[in-house]
């Protein structure tokens, strides 16, 4: 056996290995979970007999929906002004420096400081507001990387033809640019979506595990990844955690099954 | 015949370097230019200096001074105003991604027309103008990145012409085109020479002596020679615009 054909082994094996470890968890979360989704699992409150994951559902969505509102128009328009108005200066390599930063951040580290700043500082207490908050923070540099790479892919073509038209740079930018970068700046949203649901350490700290259905943003309440991550840790219902992992995952793959098909949509604007 | 544009003492700078030498110039009404010069010989960005597209690029400076209808494009006339009055066709079709109705529709919207039966109008009329209303009436709600690449550059004469300007600028618009293609939007510049004052760059000094009334050359950011298209290409007054007609360079 040569080198080459041990090389051309290697890559293949590498590769198998890679797609394989995402199968043995997904099957052995299916055989492990699937059983146990029984009606009494989504039964519309939590007791501790139950072990409902319906509040944590309700709870996820509204964690976040709260979070996009914060995040998607601040890391829009940060992107926005990366590409479309700064010019080469030294307060663009800071704000490129500090979304670099952001993103390398682990998330317990997030968690920590929406416990220090909002639960504490601000007196907001575990709260779907201060988990909300700080998960916006979190995905922030999701959306701005992805938002900017939309917008550079947009050929600057379209800008010039706008321009010529004796458009403003405003308009420009809003109807001809945006609508154009539109599939892929979605496709880093439904990433950012992905992050949100999946997120335990940064949201433990600030929205707290409460159980229950929010009754406003004030309330602390677990989303459906502290719900598995509270029931395992406990270790009185294994079953059900798994059983919330299989929902869990059926969300995530969604999400990203839909991110791919926007992706796909968003292919080379230029013929 | 009255001027439209005149350029006087007009040089340009990206940085340090010189793009441009003193160009001087006047454009007549109706009246269609070629400007014909190896590459790099500045026609573009002469071009561009026309309808201010050169502000977009860091590190240019301008000066003399280029009057539309006597006045001056960098100081007494909005820049929004002139790009409207001063319409460009690009070397590359650049149509939005946007139906072929928006595409047109955007230049009015831009310059306040709302109203629905109007802009149907404009787009009609914009259409037919560019030779494309046929082809297209039927599908104006289909992307216009579907068309063809002759039907994308005549669309994109159609989106200049709906915003009403007086000067049609064209950077070389049948260069990226097939010869069919280019035989239309030759066909198409000389019926707009009827309303428009069309100056055009071009590569191919067969379509400037063809379509031009009036030809100037470039070298080497400098004009050499402007000149009636005929006396450009029987009896040129330089030397260097003789050897580049009759091919011994560029």
């Amino acid at each position: 056996m040569n080198i080459y054909k041990l090389i051309h082994f290697g890559v293949w094996a590498a590769a198998f290995l890679s797609a394989a470890a995402l199968f043995i968890i997904i099957f052995y979360i299916l055989i492990n979970g699937a059983p146990h989704l029984t009606p009494d699992l989504f039964s519309w409150r939590y007791t501790s007999e139950n072990v409902s994951m319906t509040p944590a559902i309700i709870n996820t969505a509204v964690m976040t929906f709260l979070t996009l509102l914060v995040s998607v128009p601040l890391g829009l328009f940060t992107a926005i002004y990366l590409v479309e108005y700064s010019k080469q200066s030294r307060f663009l390599t800071f704000i490129r420096l500090a979304v670099q930063t952001l993103a390398g951040i682990p998330s317990i580290v997030y968690g920590l400081f929406g416990l220090i700043f909002f639960v504490t500082f601000l007196s907001w207490g575990f709260s779907i507001l201060s988990g909300a908050l700080t998960l916006a923070i979190m995905v922030l540099p999701v959306i701005i990387r992805t938002g900017e790479e939309a917008l550079i892919a947009v050929p600057s073509s379209y800008r010039e033809g706008s321009f010529a038209l004796g458009a403003t740079r405003l308009r420009t930018v809003f109807r001809v640019v945006i609508p154009a970068a539109a599939p892929g700046i979605m496709a880093g949203i439904i990433l950012a979506i992905g992050r949100i649901v999946g997120e335990t350490a940064a949201l433990i700290y600030t929205a707290g595990t409460v159980a229950k259905t929010l009754t406003s943003l004030a309330s602390s309440g677990r989303t459906l990844a502290v719900h598995m991550y509270v029931l395992s840790s406990e270790g009185f219902n294994t079953d059900q955690a798994a059983a919330a992992a299989v929902v869990l995952l059926a969300l995530v793959a969604g999400m990203n099954a839909l991110s791919l098909y926007i992706a796909k949509k968003a292919v080379s604007y230029e013929q | 015949m009255n001027n439209k544009i005149e350029v006087k003492g007009l040089d340009l700078f990206f940085g340090d370097f010189q793009a441009l030498y003193n160009i001087n110039i006047e454009f007549a009404e109706r009246e269609v230019y070629a400007m014909i010069g190896p590459s790099g010989c500045g026609k573009s960005t002469f071009l561009k200096t026309l309808n201010r597209m050169n502000d977009l690029v860091v590190n240019c400076k301008i000066t003399g001074e280029v009057r539309l209808d006597g006045r001056d494009i960098f100081r007494a006339i909005d820049v929004n105003v002139l790009r409207k009055t001063v319409g460009m066709v690009f070397q590359k079709p650049n149509p939005f991604a946007m139906s072929i109705y928006d595409n047109i529709a955007f230049g009015p919207k831009t310059h306040g027309v709302a109203k629905r039966a109007q802009l149907d109008e404009i787009v009609e009329r914009s259409l037919t103008a560019a030779v494309l209303w046929e082809e297209v009436k039927d599908r104006l709600k289909k992307s216009a990145l579907d068309l063809s690449g002759g039907q994308q550059q005549r669309l994109c004469v159609a989106r200049s012409l709906a915003v009403n300007p007086e000067v049609l600028l064209m950077d070389e618009p049948t260069s990226a085109l097939d010869p069919l293609s280019t035989l239309k939007i030759e066909e198409l510049i000389c019926n707009l020479k009827a309303n428009y004052t069309i100056i055009i760059v071009t590569h191919n000094m067969q379509q400037a002596a063809r379509i031009s009334d009036k030809t100037g050359f470039f070298l080497l950011g400098q004009l050499i020679e402007a000149d009636s298209t005929d006396k450009i290409f029987s009896s040129p007054k330089d030397k260097r615009t003789e050897d580049y007609i009759t091919g011994r360079f560029g």
